[in-house]
């Protein structure tokens, strides 16, 4: 009864009587989502490309935010870093389309999905390697202080985080609708076979597609690392993308976008409101319930290509 | 030469259907499983049975647990850490209330008790199937680590949330579980329990059901229209395969390392186990043995080889590199064998077969 309570009643009430409050909530986890969605754009760039379920997203996120970092330490400035670090996913990009991906050709999706662990186990160690495991401080000059709007308290640093990335969104979007490879992509994208037979280069495709993933994971890295600190927490953030994943459908932009907003600001509100009912915590799992129960009436997710089977 | 079936005529069905039906097959076998159960606890070490033949064992079950669920019915489960949490702690739980229950009983039921909480979990996949239902396995990983890790009830309030296995005899007086057992009657019982149920499994998989989840792996549209019921078929599969899991968690509890928390069923067993089956191949039952041999080994060879090469290494360097060495062996080992270690063996048998002829 008292359980019953606390889930029905208690949230319910808290909310009606501090309504600013449950605003504030609202926002931060919306901007927390805008940040989730980073992530989850980069395994929707590439399984709509090449069909791979890149599991090592989150460690190029790490790699790249610690490549930054490290080439920073050196004294280098921070473009010349970017410029430096963005060379690197690139030639990463390249190295694991020539030594993973074109071995595995026509391998089933399990098998190239194992493979793509594999990468993530090499590049954790690989970046930890180079960079050293401590804690590094990433300041890019994002402002970090709180401002107030209509009795409404939000940290700057979350309203740049949500500009940067709808500038990245935009900027691929544009990629993707107006350029020549962009059109290429999204053909790759719709029918591999069609796509090669009109003289599509499926090697530069990949190689491309992974080298734009490097670098949206290099932006999440730069965002998620300036918040939490460099660190290797920041390769599990790819956890937390995966529920936004199956939520917004594996193959759409503006799903992983809107998937991550709904996450994000979801799983604030039920553990500020409901997280003491269940004993706090619940945000490590509630993403991935609500993933779950939601994927149970539209198993494509919201924006996913309808599931067509022929026998 | 050796290995040739030329000349062993089957005269009745029973001897055509059975799991070895070749000679050699037999011996073999029988070899291996007499050196497992008088060779092994007689010549190796306390470390070898500890640290390597226990969790060997413990892994090849939660493995074959695995293999029966994605290798053969074709849904991939990252959450296999999430039921062997559950094992292992209602494994815990049984025998702390009832503690005149037999150990035999307590790993069963807690078998069962995984079943039931890998259905409730298994229902999407009646919706969802490949990645979508993988991560949404997740969700079980997760929530059922939560649980075990906030719910005091599970472990009976210790404040540090560790549970102990109570001790526990066989027969009467041989100690299999708690701090009094001794290494090779942990051993010999869990080898026992793993045999017992590979082979049911074995058999399990070239029987009806067996063929029906492949059919539903297969295609599952086409299975579903030669009239395999996809609900009870999908369901049971996940039964199965969560009740070996189950058992492998009460056993990793009890039996391997004694005390546990929820958090040593993290996300990094599920990936553990899957890593097995992969390495070991999908869709096979020494595969599991196979690659549960692998995983276990690996890691103790990549941490001891700097020193047999006599390379000072300092500690964190040695730990990044065996992450490096082990992402890329997995690599490596896709690339060259993408159907695993079982693969491997029966190519070998193959060419065992014609040798010491090319052709």
């Amino acid at each position: 009864m008292e359980f019953l309570q606390a889930v029905f009643v208690d949230p319910f009430v808290s909310i009606y009587e501090y309504p600013l409050f449950f605003i504030e909530v609202l926002i931060g986890g919306l901007l927390t989502g805008v940040m989730y969605s980073l992530v989850a754009l980069g395994f929707v760039l590439i399984f709509k490309a090449s069909g791979v379920f890149n599991f090592a997203q989150g460690a190029m996120v790490l790699f790249a935010a610690l490549t930054l970092v490290g080439l920073m330490e050196y004294g280098l400035p921070l473009w010349a870093a970017l410029i430096i670090t963005v060379g690197i996913m690139v030639l990463l990009a390249l190295v694991i389309e020539r030594v993973v991906l074109r071995p595995l050709v026509n391998q089933e999706h399990i098998i190239l999905f194992m493979a793509t662990i594999g990468i993530t186990f090499f590049l954790d160690g690989f970046g930890q390697m180079i960079w050293g495991s401590d804690v590094k401080l990433l300041d890019v000059g994002i402002p970090q202080d709180p401002i107030e709007i209509k009795g409404v308290l939000i940290n700057k640093f979350d309203i740049w985080a949500a500009v940067i990335a709808g500038m990245l969104v935009m900027l691929l979007a544009v990629f993707f609708q107006r350029t020549r490879v962009g059109r290429a992509l999204r053909a790759v994208a719709d029918d591999h076979q069609a796509a090669m037979s009109v003289g599509i280069p499926l090697k530069t495709i990949w190689a491309i597609v992974w080298s734009v993933a490097g670098i949206v994971g290099l932006v999440a890295g730069i965002i998620w690392g300036s918040k939490l600190g460099v660190q290797f927490s920041l390769a599990l953030i790819a956890l937390k993308a995966l529920p936004v994943l199956i939520l917004g459908g594996f193959t759409s932009v503006p799903g992983a976008i809107i998937g991550g907003l709904i996450i994000g600001a979801g799983e604030k509100v039920a553990e500020v409101f409901w997280g003491s009912a269940f004993g706090g915590a619940i945000e490590d799992w509630f993403a991935y319930m609500l993933a779950l129960v939601f994927l149970v009436f539209r198993p494509q997710g919201l924006f996913g290509e309808k599931i067509i089977e022929r026998v | 030469m050796i290995y040739r079936e030329a000349g062993q005529f089957k005269t009745s069905y029973p001897a055509d259907r059975a799991i070895f039906p070749i000679v050699q097959d037999r011996y073999f076998v029988a070899a291996i499983a007499l050196a497992a159960f008088v060779a092994v606890p007689l010549l190796a070490s306390e470390y070898w049975l500890v640290t390597i033949m226990l969790p060997f064992l413990v892994l090849s079950l939660a493995a074959i647990g695995l293999n029966i669920l994605t290798g053969y019915a074709g849904l991939l489960s990252l959450g296999t850490g999430g039921f062997m949490a559950c094992g292992a702690f209602a494994a815990y739980k049984l025998s702390t209330a009832f503690p005149e229950l037999h150990i035999i009983g307590v790993f069963a039921l807690s078998g069962v008790i995984t079943a039931g909480v890998g259905v409730v979990f298994g229902i999407p996949s009646l919706r969802i199937k490949g990645f979508y239902l993988a991560v949404a396995t997740l969700a079980s990983q997760f929530f059922l680590v939560w649980l075990f890790n906030k719910l005091p009830w599970f472990t009976n309030y210790s404040p540090s949330g560790v549970i102990s296995a109570p001790p526990r005899a066989l027969f009467g007086d041989v100690f299999v579980t708690g701090s009094s057992a001794t290494p090779e009657a942990k051993y010999l019982f869990a080898l026992t329990a793993v045999c017992v149920l590979a082979l049911l499994a074995k058999n399990m998989v070239r029987g009806n059901i067996g063929r029906k989840w492949m059919a539903i792996r297969d295609m599952d549209i086409a299975a579903e229209i030669i009239g395999i019921p996809m609900l009870r078929t999908k369901l049971l599969a996940f039964a199965i395969s969560s009740f070996y899991i189950g058992v492998a968690g009460a056993m990793w509890a009890f039996i391997y390392t004694s005390s546990v928390e929820a958090l040593a069923f993290g996300i990094e067993r599920s990936f553990q186990v899957l890593f097995i089956i992969i390495i070991g191949g999908l869709g096979s039952i020494l595969g599991s043995f196979l690659g549960a041999a692998f995983i276990v080994l690996l890691p103790i060879l990549l941490s001891n080889a700097p020193q047999l090469i006599g390379l000072q290494i300092p500690v964190d360097m040695v730990t990044h590199l065996e992450f490096m060495i082990f992402g890329a062996l997995i690599i490596l080992f896709l690339i060259v064998e993408p159907h695993g270690l079982a693969r491997l063996w029966s190519i070998a048998k193959e060419k065992l077969r014609l040798w010491p002829f090319p052709h």
